[in-house]
């Protein structure tokens, strides 16, 4: 039960740090929440590619791999992969295949969304 | 005609005989609720689309206006119109009903002042006989098409204003019983190198300080002359800068001065963060409360201020500055007296 | 007062309201964790239920995208936002939001040229960039292995 606790606030610490460094770039910087989502990923790409995100993963699970630096996690791993597999090849297959899942799951629920929902005015 | 100061003095001064506002939810429940004519609860009024609404509150406040005023539509021989969507189909898809020649403006959020004075100089001149000036802004279009969809989910900054969900139209003519337009001054467009699209008031304010200036320079009124001087969406940092910087050049304002954008929603309440913007905003500000106040006697004598930022999404990407634009209106309940300044002649 | 744009700039900043930031980042912080327990949550709960751990760590992050779009799409997520700031912009919550919501704000102008062209104007740009970062990572990475490094 400890360690449960104690893994869970690993979880929280991690990823709410992640959002508290965006949060000042927001506040402090002119940087606008695209650019922030697109260095996040690229940010992610290369922790990976130095071999700063894997443990970082490994200590706080989903803390670290739901914010979008865990999306560029997710890119780099599978880019590793396909390369491994399938030579220079796999550096145009792998980062898309790693992130197949989320990227799909997004368009399709963007899909049903824009069937089912309609825009609400805003209070 | 103050020779290269740009104050036009209307030889005829033109009456505001009728005019009517429609306002979303969140402007009726503003402190100013009451006294806008129409509102719809889901700022929808009714269309499926927020482009198709914002028209829609074109043309309720219009034939609410001709309502008000029992004028015929036959009667209005022009109507001047702008909003701020692309092309101005805000204003041509709403006015389209109507069998009156139309003119599209755009002026930013300044349209209500720029119509009132193209109409208050076509019926002061004897072109017209009678001339709609009409606007609008509707918060979901704008912010489509400025800013992000409507569900995304994003911090705004202190600084960004919020876009007025409203419509306003109201009708100059030559025979009336005031008030009256007695006064206008076009606005200089003036660029102090101001690129935050979210900072849209101070962007603003050097174009309104400008034009006060110059009409305090050559009107020969003073401040004081006046129950209320309004600037149209400046917000609270253009209010603040426009005062304080027109203090700094002789000018106190500070006492009669108010914006449309602090009026139109409750600071403390509705989290508008700098307040309102948008034609709409000073449009349905002018056309319900202020309308009001000078039937009930509150308001003799006023300065309008429209205010509007130049820019487009586009250019606001690539870099380029935000212009500012004010364009000034005086209304009073009297007409001048002989000679008002020296040059106006009475009628 | 005749200002020149620089010195008005500097003028006009001293006007401009400060944002709340240690509440903001206190926001962002809560948010963001919560979020990102969820998530660990979901995660567990599919282990447990015996899912394959590699398709686990795919499910999750659907999962979350999937509630994030439902949110969206009942006109919630920008209430939370609003309040959260980078907490739910910086988790994957962020990017789907960012696909949903101009998917459902488009829909007016069409399937194909709105909904369809519009769904990424937002997030368009994290996949392309992120993705080009992968293939450059992927040729760095391919020279590294066949080297003996990696």
């Amino acid at each position: 039960m400890k360690e449960l606790l104690i893994d869970f606030l690993l979880v929280f610490a991690v990823g709410g740090g992640f959002c508290v460094i965006a949060q000042l770039l927001i506040d402090f910087t002119k940087i606008t929440p695209a650019r922030i989502l697109v260095s996040y990923v690229v940010a992610g790409v290369i922790l990976t590619a130095v071999g700063i995100y894997e443990p970082l993963i490994k200590l706080a699970g989903c803390g670290a791999s739901t914010p979008l630096t865990g999306f560029g996690y997710a890119l780099a791993r599978g880019v590793e992969g396909a390369v491994r597999d399938r030579g220079l090849v796999g550096a145009l297959t792998g980062g898309l295949t790693g992130t197949a899942g989320g990227i799909t799951a997004a368009m399709t629920c963007g899909f049903i969304a824009a069937l089912v929902f309609h825009g609400k005015p805003k209070t | 005609m103050a020779g290269g100061s740009q104050l036009l003095r209307i030889q005829n001064p033109p009456s505001i005989v009728s005019s009517a506002a429609v306002v979303g939810r969140k402007e009726f429940e503003g402190p100013l609720g009451a006294d806008f004519d129409l509102h719809a609860d889901d700022d929808k009024f009714g269309m499926d689309t927020w482009e198709k609404a914002e028209s829609e509150m074109q043309r309720l406040a219009f034939g609410l206006m001709l309502k008000k005023g029992v004028i015929k539509e036959t009667d209005v021989d022009a109507i001047f119109a702008g909003d701020l969507l692309n092309q101005c189909t805000g204003s041509s898809f709403g006015l389209l009903d109507f069998n009156i020649p139309y003119f599209g403006l755009y002026g930013a959020c300044s349209t209500m002042a720029e119509s009132m004075m193209l109409a208050a100089l076509m019926v002061g001149n004897g072109v017209f006989q009678r001339a709609a000036a009409v606007c609008s802004s509707h918060f979901c279009s704008a912010e489509r098409q400025f800013r992000f969809p409507i569900e995304y989910g994003g911090q705004r900054t202190p600084t960004s204003q919020w876009t007025v969900t409203g419509a306003g139209a109201m009708l100059l003519a030559k025979d009336g019983n005031g008030p009256y337009v007695t006064e206008v001054m076009p606005g200089i467009s003036v660029q102090k190198g101001v690129k935050d699209a979210n900072n849209m008031g101070a962007a603003m304010a050097p174009a309104a300080v400008d034009t006060l200036k110059r009409y305090f320079s050559c009107s020969g009124a003073v401040p004081e002359d006046f129950d209320a001087i309004l600037t149209g969406d400046l917000g609270q940092i253009g209010h603040e800068i426009t005062a304080e910087m027109l203090y700094a050049v002789g000018f106190n304002i500070k006492k009669m001065y108010n914006d449309c954008g602090l009026m139109i929603y409750s600071a403390k309440t509705q989290d508008v963060h700098a307040g309102g913007s948008g034609c709409g905003c000073s449009g349905s500000i002018m056309c319900g409360p202020v309308m009001k106040r000078f039937r009930n006697g509150t308001y003799n004598n006023i300065l309008f201020i429209g205010t509007g930022a130049l820019m487009s999404p586009g250019s606001v990407q690539q870099g380029m500055p935000i212009a500012g634009i004010a364009h000034l209106v005086r209304i009073s309940s009297t007409l001048p007296a002989c000679g008002g300044g020296g040059e106006g002649v009475s009628p | 007062m005749n200002l020149d744009p620089k010195t008005y700039e500097k003028y006009a900043k001293s006007h401009a309201k400060k944002s709340p930031v240690l509440k903001d980042c206190a926001c962002a912080f809560l948010v963001g964790g919560v979020i990102c327990c969820i998530a660990e949550g979901i995660y567990r709960l599919y282990l447990h239920l015996g899912m394959p751990e590699v398709n686990v760590r795919i499910m999750t992050p659907v999962t979350i995208v999937a509630l994030a779009a439902l949110l969206t799409g009942l006109g919630w997520f920008d209430k939370i936002a609003k309040f959260a700031g980078a907490g739910t912009l910086v988790p994957i919550t962020g990017f789907a939001n960012a696909v949903v919501s101009p998917a459902i704000d488009t829909k007016a102008e069409g399937f194909v040229l709105g909904v369809g062209a519009k769904m990424f104007i937002i997030a368009g740009p994290v996949i392309v960039y992120g993705t080009i970062a992968s293939v450059i990572w992927g040729v760095i990475y391919y020279f590294l292995h066949n080297g003996g490094i990696l």
